[in-house]
């Protein structure tokens, strides 16, 4: 089990970007009445964003970056961008250089993609880390997030209702005032086939028949092109290795649980935070929930929470936060670390 | 553990389910509306309650509340807990 701590990190920002367009459960055509009424109560999206054809994630991630760059005239101080996302503009090249160029940023900004989904913003926050701790890069822009409805098939209801888009912009600089952060991370890719595009790279390039539709079962249609969802499996994978993540982090932080202001859990679906919660016998207030209003919004699904349910006491407060992703790969990673007087902003994407 | 406690626990979870209409030969995936999500929300309530976690093979092998129920017995028993 990785367990690292980090120190001199402050988060200074925190920016996200949803598309303006709303998809509704209620009025998803594949459900029924009933099938909508269950989904909204267990899985706890009432609605997602959907960008529109043209937009990609990065062209999300864009959005939140240059309104934080320009608000924090940091444009010239970031010497890493690192862009967390499955769903990049291109195969090559990486996005994240396509970024710094498009936001004005230093050619002397190194600039790399990171291919994570769920647990990524967390991973992001460990490797941005890692760079600033010692001072010699000094600002670190994290952009973070998913166009995860590009790759679901709108018949597939085990997929198509869950996911929405968004990107994020997180600014981080070196601060030697700063408190540790500890982190935990683990991987288990024997559930490697839990959440996965089958067609499309290497191991299996595009073939002619990659779109035909089949019916992996009565309530999923889909091709091999399309993002295929286990969702038992995520479940199991969640209640088994997420509480000893929390616990591994606690622990190495040497702190109570009672410490925490808030769990800010990957938002994947309102029984599995409801199921971690209980497993620590905490009240709800303690874990912000955006999924209803923007689904399972993947890297992005962490920071958007923070812009949209505790954007007041980020600014206010001295607070001392849980984060923790979990998902496909499957990668879990939890941090635990302090932020002072954090701006965010929502923002929304035409 | 008792399977009247087992079925208690399922019967107050799911507001469809009448009181007392559940027996140990029941078919759950005959309950009123049975989806995937009642499916997960079945594996939510025994990793609850009786802190043992089903996989998808599991719940499949299982037909009645009773299967159900020996399985979550059998992992008990041979210390499969998820705590």
């Amino acid at each position: 089990m990785a367990k690292l701590t980090i120190k001199h990190v402050g988060i200074k920002a925190v920016y996200a970007t949803v598309p303006s367009f709303v998809e509704k459960t209620s009025e998803y055509a594949y459900f029924s009445a009933e099938e909508a009424k269950m989904f909204e109560k267990t899985v706890g999206i009432k609605e997602r964003r959907v960008a529109s054809k043209t937009v990609t994630c990065s062209d999300l991630c864009f959005k939140a970056a240059i309104d934080l760059v320009r608000d924090f005239n940091c444009k010239e101080e970031i010497d890493l961008l690192l862009f967390v996302s499955q769903s990049p503009d291109y195969f090559l090249p990486a996005t994240a250089a396509i970024l710094q160029d498009k936001l004005g940023l230093s050619t002397n900004c190194m600039a790399f993609d990171v291919s994570l989904g769920c647990s990524g913003y967390v991973y992001g926050l460990m490797l941005a880390g890692q760079y600033l701790q010692n001072g010699s890069v000094k600002k670190v822009l994290l952009l973070a997030g998913d166009k995860s409805t590009v790759s679901t098939h709108i018949q597939d209801k085990a997929a198509y209702p869950l996911f929405g888009d968004a990107g994020t912009a997180t600014l981080l600089e070196f601060d030697d005032s700063a408190n540790d952060w500890y982190f935990d991370a683990g991987t288990d890719g024997g559930g490697a086939n839990a959440i996965i595009i089958e067609a499309g790279h290497s191991r299996m390039p595009y073939q002619n028949d990659d779109s035909a539709n089949s019916e992996a079962s009565t309530d999923i249609v889909r091709s091999k092109k399309h993002l295929s969802i286990d969702g038992m499996a995520i479940f199991n994978f969640a209640l088994k290795n997420v509480p000893h993540s929390i616990n591994n982090t606690l622990e190495l932080a040497n702190m109570g649980i009672d410490k925490i202001d808030f769990f800010v859990l990957h938002q994947a679906n309102q029984l599995i935070t409801d199921s971690l919660r209980k497993k620590f016998s905490l009240p709800v207030d303690k874990f912000p929930s955006s999924i209803g209003k923007y689904g399972n919004t993947s890297s992005a699904s962490i920071p958007l929470t923070l812009c949209s349910e505790i954007e007041q006491e980020l600014l206010t407060k001295e607070l001392q936060l849980l984060f923790c992703g979990f998902g496909v790969g499957f990668s879990w990673a939890t941090v635990i670390l302090t932020t002072k007087h954090v701006t965010t902003k929502l923002l929304t994407h035409d | 553990m008792e399977i009247a406690d087992f079925i208690r626990i399922i019967e107050n979870e799911f507001e469809e389910v009448a009181p007392d209409s559940l027996k140990p030969e029941s078919c759950f995936r005959e309950m009123d509306g049975w989806s995937s999500m009642h499916a997960l929300i079945f594996v939510a309530l025994i990793d609850h309650h009786y802190k043992v976690l089903l996989n998808g093979e599991e719940l499949k092998s299982a037909s009645t509340i009773e299967d159900l129920f020996n399985i979550v017995n059998s992992k008990i028993a041979s210390g499969e807990i998820n705590d």
